[in-house]
């Protein structure tokens, strides 16, 4: 078991451009199954062995994609997310970065109606590893096992992955939830996907400045929480007003700080690490192992 | 992107919400040109992209054209927050009566705008929201639907906006609204918003911030970007598509995605210095983007050693190390690197920095902890 995605996930992609086919070729070889692409106008050709389709309700049909992954631009990454949405895709994840919140705060109001799952935008995508990959993850620094986690940043994920694999710690599901202000699929959301997914022993969760999504995730934990978690926070040293690198990574006035995230989840009984290399040693701890 | 009272101003007004007569001054000539035109006592009031004019001396009335000149010649020039004033708004002086609040900004929480209308104007949001909480009345519109006439109604029956002020309140309230929609703002806000002697409404300071990511589709507004000088390595970084903010240690640093610097910055905090800056050069890290991140960084003088943290995923940690290589050959820094190399091939990586000079580390913790070290010693002549 394992959430989001398994064995028998149906990858479409949005946007078969220089990165999306890239990144396909490299989900192919973890091997996904990537079923079809949309490039409007070049509906029943192939690219790169891809079958290609004008619109995402054509490739759902003749596919049976249930996943589509986002690589299209920002100016047209809601109309992406949007036809996804509407094609009845369970699992959109979007690469993209740089989408206008207005566009997401339109993605997430239309979200609330439909049973579409959204991860991103402007993260790395979802891996369950040994089964499938949909993002832009190296795969070498991923394992199978009973880890969770969940994290807003990308390269810290990798970093932190890395570290839990060298240490003997095999990952369930990885979902990189995405740097943005406004995401489909917010850190506390992910948490409960992870808490309640049996394959699941344990749960990482990498946070960084900004927003209150940590202290929610906390709050949950506290409240429902079945089995051990770890936490990062990334940004604990930055200064209040400035944007650092993601568009949500901002303390702005009182908000968003790294203490209060980092209170939130000690008050949980969350241990939380001071460095990413502490990470492996206090999970294992948790499981007592 | 921070738009300045005036141009925000325009805005409003082209939306229809009462602002009082106003003109832009560079010179104290202008500016008295300005009060004789506006024929009425006036506010001369500097325009800069950071709050707290008032308290710093940035905003003087001025009841004749001789006085707003003098005013003028005091603000521009003037540092506010270590920015200098260039340009100062004249404008008619209103009869103040009381001072509300009302903006519209992003609540992250809700995943929805949040508007506020508060009866406590001219003071700070937070402030208000610290002291009296159920000072502000929030509503949440959908971002489908807009603000709707009954959520606006329902806003000031909520703040306890006085009867006389209601309509022109709420009407004023949908038409910010669509200012904060039209021109992708992370904030737009009107503050105070004056409720003059007579009974009329007036917005008496405004603010607008653009959501950057949205500049592709504010032509207009995007030409409205003023660099000052606190901000043009960071601009000149996004050139080179990177992200850079300037902080205030010692030791530079160099990462490869936003969180990864982040920890980065945060490890060095642990080790007991204080990082320089803050770098992401984003995706891959060949010798080109190595050397121009180095560059930025070393224009910085209070640069006393770097920290370059870079994981290798799919640029593998062998072709990161020979991009370092290059950079130190070709161009010998004037301070000591420190590089830590992690990820895909980073144990090759390693084996080809070994003979360079420079020190590599294998765990983001040691690499800190030796470019504190070496930022703390003496500089070699």
């Amino acid at each position: 078991m394992s959430v989001l995605l398994d064995r028998d996930t149906r990858v479409l992609v949005q946007g078969l451009g220089r990165e999306g086919s890239f990144h396909a070729a490299r989900m192919r070889d973890y091997g996904t199954k990537v079923v079809g692409a949309t490039k409007p106008g070049k509906g029943g050709t192939t690219q790169d062995g891809i079958p290609l389709f004008d619109t995402v309700a054509e490739a759902v049909d003749s596919t049976d994609a249930n996943t589509s992954i986002v690589f299209v631009p920002a100016p047209y990454a809601m109309d992406a997310m949007l036809e996804a949405i509407d094609a009845g895709i369970d699992l959109v994840i979007a690469i993209t970065e740089g989408v206008p919140v207005a566009d997401m705060l339109k993605v997430t109001a239309v979200l609330e109606t439909a049973t579409t799952i959204l991860v991103g935008p402007n993260g790395p995508g979802a891996i369950t590893p040994g089964q499938a990959k949909v993002g832009i993850m190296p795969a070498e620094n991923f394992s199978p096992g009973g880890v969770g986690f969940v994290s807003r940043s990308g390269t810290l994920t990798y970093e932190i992955a890395d570290l839990l694999t060298r240490a003997g710690l095999g990952q369930s599901t990885c979902i990189g939830v995405g740097g943005d202000p406004v995401i489909g699929l917010p850190t506390p959301d992910a948490v409960r996907l992870l808490n309640e997914d049996p394959a699941t022993e344990a749960i990482v969760i990498v946070g960084e400045i900004g927003g209150s999504a940590e202290e929610r995730a906390a709050e949950y934990m506290r409240a429902e929480g079945k089995k051990p978690a770890v936490a990062f926070i990334a940004g604990r040293s930055a200064p209040p007003g400035k944007r650092m690198g993601h568009a949500g990574a901002i303390v702005s006035g009182n908000q968003g700080t790294a203490e209060s995230k980092v209170r939130a989840f000690e008050e949980a009984g969350i241990p939380v690490a001071n460095a990413p290399s502490e990470i492996p040693g206090l999970v294992k701890r948790a499981l007592r192992r | 992107m921070k738009l300045h009272e005036f141009q925000a101003k325009q805005l409003l007004a082209r939306a229809g919400i009462p602002i009082p007569d106003g003109r832009i001054a560079t010179t104290a000539d202008e500016a008295e040109a300005a009060a004789r035109a506006i024929d009425a006592p006036v506010a001369v009031k500097a325009q800069v992209h950071v709050g707290g004019r008032g308290k710093a001396g940035g905003i003087k009335v001025a009841k004749s054209p001789a006085e707003a000149r003098d005013a003028a010649k005091a603000i521009l020039g003037m540092e506010i927050k270590g920015l200098r004033v260039e340009k100062v708004y004249v404008e008619r002086a209103a009869q103040v009566d009381r001072e509300l609040y009302l903006g519209v900004t992003l609540d992250r929480d809700r995943r929805r705008p949040v508007v506020m209308l508060s009866t406590v104007g001219g003071m700070d949001i937070e402030e208000v929201a610290e002291a009296n909480p159920e000072k502000i009345a929030r509503g949440w519109p959908s971002p489908l639907l807009g603000l709707l006439p009954f959520e606006a109604r329902s806003l000031v029956f909520a703040a306890g906006v006085s009867e006389k002020q209601r309509d022109p309140v709420a009407d004023i309230a949908r038409r910010l609204y669509s200012v904060y929609v039209e021109t992708d703002a992370s904030l737009a806000e009107i503050n105070p918003l004056f409720v003059q002697k007579d009974g009329s409404v007036l917005a008496g300071d405004a603010k607008l911030d653009i959501d950057d990511n949205a500049l592709f589709r504010q032509p207009e507004l995007a030409k409205l970007k003023e660099v000052s000088k606190d901000e043009e390595t960071e601009e000149k970084a996004r050139a080179l598509g990177f992200s850079y903010v300037q902080l205030d240690g010692d030791v530079g640093i160099i990462g490869n995605g936003a969180g990864l610097v982040m920890a980065t910055l945060d490890a060095v905090r642990n080790a007991g210095g204080k990082a320089a800056n803050f770098l992401d050069v984003g995706g891959g890290a060949k010798e080109e983007v190595v050397r121009s991140a180095l560059e930025i960084v070393l224009a910085n003088p209070r640069v006393r050693s770097v920290l370059i943290n870079i994981f290798g995923g799919i640029t593998r940690g062998d072709e990161v190390a020979r991009g370092v290589l290059d950079v130190v050959r070709t161009h010998p820094p004037r301070v000591p690197l420190v590089i830590r190399l992690s990820g895909t091939e980073a144990e090759a990586g390693r084996r080809l920095l070994a003979g360079a000079p420079l020190g590599s580390r294998e765990t983001m913790d040691d690499a800190a902890a030796e470019a504190v070290r070496l930022a703390t010693q003496p500089v070699r002549a």
